[in-house]
């Protein structure tokens, strides 16, 4: 997955090679954060999908359905904080780095990354179910995370300007609610997805 | 003939509001003129259409506490109708807009959130059409309703409210009940909601009387092939 990221990125560097000029910070910002997109989509997607059928039933006999979408959900973040720092070292790198507020723009990806995770999982879990998984989480997934999305865009363009923080913290309680939101609804469903 | 008065009351509401929206006295206000006759329209549309999708949400709940086939029927022709009135609701608002606002779809975070709304109900309904299996399909779009009405509610009433926007209600301009509903207004725009949601009803009605026909039909044609 990192390889993923690294190559998408590099592949953005060579496109924009022509005219470096014309790449502002709202291009960049907007650039980053799609290419991130794309990585949390296709990262949690394998998380249901790569599980065996019998390791499945030998989780289901193991431990309760809440304990496993946490772990899922605790999990994935992780694994989605250590790609964007990761893709946000390389592609700062390369693409040159106009960030005036480094703190908030790393509160703003740890946020985004909780949120991707939690609900990307969820998704992920109703997809599996399905035949054609990869199209069907492509479909769900994007409608749901738009929003989360544009708050996070909004909130790195913040912190791209080095806008004070007292503008910043209605965008960032935002976030916030959404992933709690996303987080307490997967407890209470995954139950019953996990049944069938 | 059962329970034929609350068609009946349904297609009389309809009338009275086609009647009085377009007749009936309103205030007058700049900038929106006659358009506020609109109000009978897009407005108790899109309240008719959240109700509708707050009903089909109640339904997904009561399959998975329960598990009967018929919750998920209804839960699932409930969104079909609301998703037919989301789609009349951003028609008419388009015709308000465009007289209003100078253009048909101004940028607008209500708009575009609508928009975004739409597409979630649409994937609700592609996911339901990838299942083979009732029973399987009926547990898994019911899960994906519940989470589709928490995030659905968020993008049209919440998050336009906390940018910019042209709708009433957002960004520093007030709500509706503030300023120009006076009781010309409320005689045919209540009347109007209720009418249009026993219309979603009776739509959704008629689709679960089809499909409840059909499952039994199929289930006759396999106890017949058995014997």
């Amino acid at each position: 997955m990192l390889l993923y990221v690294v190559s998408t990125v590099f592949v953005c560097y060579l496109s924009f090679n022509l005219r470096r000029n014309q790449l502002t910070p709202i291009v960049w910002n907007t650039l980053f954060w799609i290419i991130l997109l794309f990585t949390a989509v296709n990262a949690i997607a394998k998380s249901f999908s790569q599980e065996r059928h019998g390791r499945l039933l030998y989780y289901y006999n193991l431990c309760s359905p809440q304990s496993i979408i946490i772990s899922k959900i605790v999990y994935n973040s992780f694994i989605m904080i250590l790609l964007s720092v990761m893709g946000f070292v390389f592609y700062a790198f390369v693409m040159g780095n106009p960030v005036g507020d480094m703190k908030l723009f790393l509160i703003c990806i740890l946020l985004a990354s909780l949120g991707f995770a939690s609900v990307l999982t969820l998704i992920a879990g109703i997809a599996s179910k399905a035949d054609n998984s990869a199209t069907l989480m492509a479909v769900l997934s994007f409608p749901v995370i738009l929003p989360m999305l544009l708050m996070t865009i909004k909130l790195s363009k913040n912190a791209l300007d080095g806008l004070d923080w007292s503008v910043s913290t209605d965008e960032i309680s935002t976030l916030l609610s959404i992933d709690l939101i996303v987080i307490t609804l997967s407890y209470l469903l995954f139950p019953y997805l996990w049944r069938s | 003939m059962r329970k034929t008065w609350w068609k009946i009351l349904c297609i009389v509401l309809i009338f009275y509001v086609i009647i009085m929206g377009l007749i009936g006295p309103v205030p007058r206000l700049a900038i929106i003129n006659e358009s506020i006759r609109n109000t009978y329209f897009h407005v108790a549309l899109w309240l008719a259409m959240t109700f509708l999708l707050f009903v089909s949400m109640v339904f997904s709940v009561r399959y998975l506490n329960k598990g009967r086939i018929g919750d998920d029927d209804i839960a699932s022709e409930l969104a079909k109708s609301a998703i037919f009135f989301g789609i009349l609701g951003c028609l008419t608002g388009s015709l308000w807009a465009n007289y209003t606002w100078g253009d048909p779809w101004p940028n607008d975070p209500k708009l575009n959130g609508a928009a975004v709304g739409i597409l979630i109900y649409l994937a609700y309904l592609l996911l339901r059409s990838s299942f083979e299996d009732d029973q399987r399909r009926a547990r898994i779009s019911s899960v994906y309703n519940i989470f589709a009405f928490a995030v659905f509610i968020p993008i049209i009433y919440i998050l336009p409210r906390l940018t910019d926007s042209l709708h009433p209600g957002s960004g520093g301009n007030s709500t509706f009940g503030s300023y120009d509903f006076d009781n010309n207004i409320r005689k045919v725009f209540y009347p109007a909601v209720i009418g249009y949601i026993l219309l979603g009803l009776w739509l959704a009605e008629l689709r679960i009387r089809i499909k409840v026909i059909n499952r039994v039909r199929e289930e006759a044609l396999i106890t017949d092939s058995n014997v």
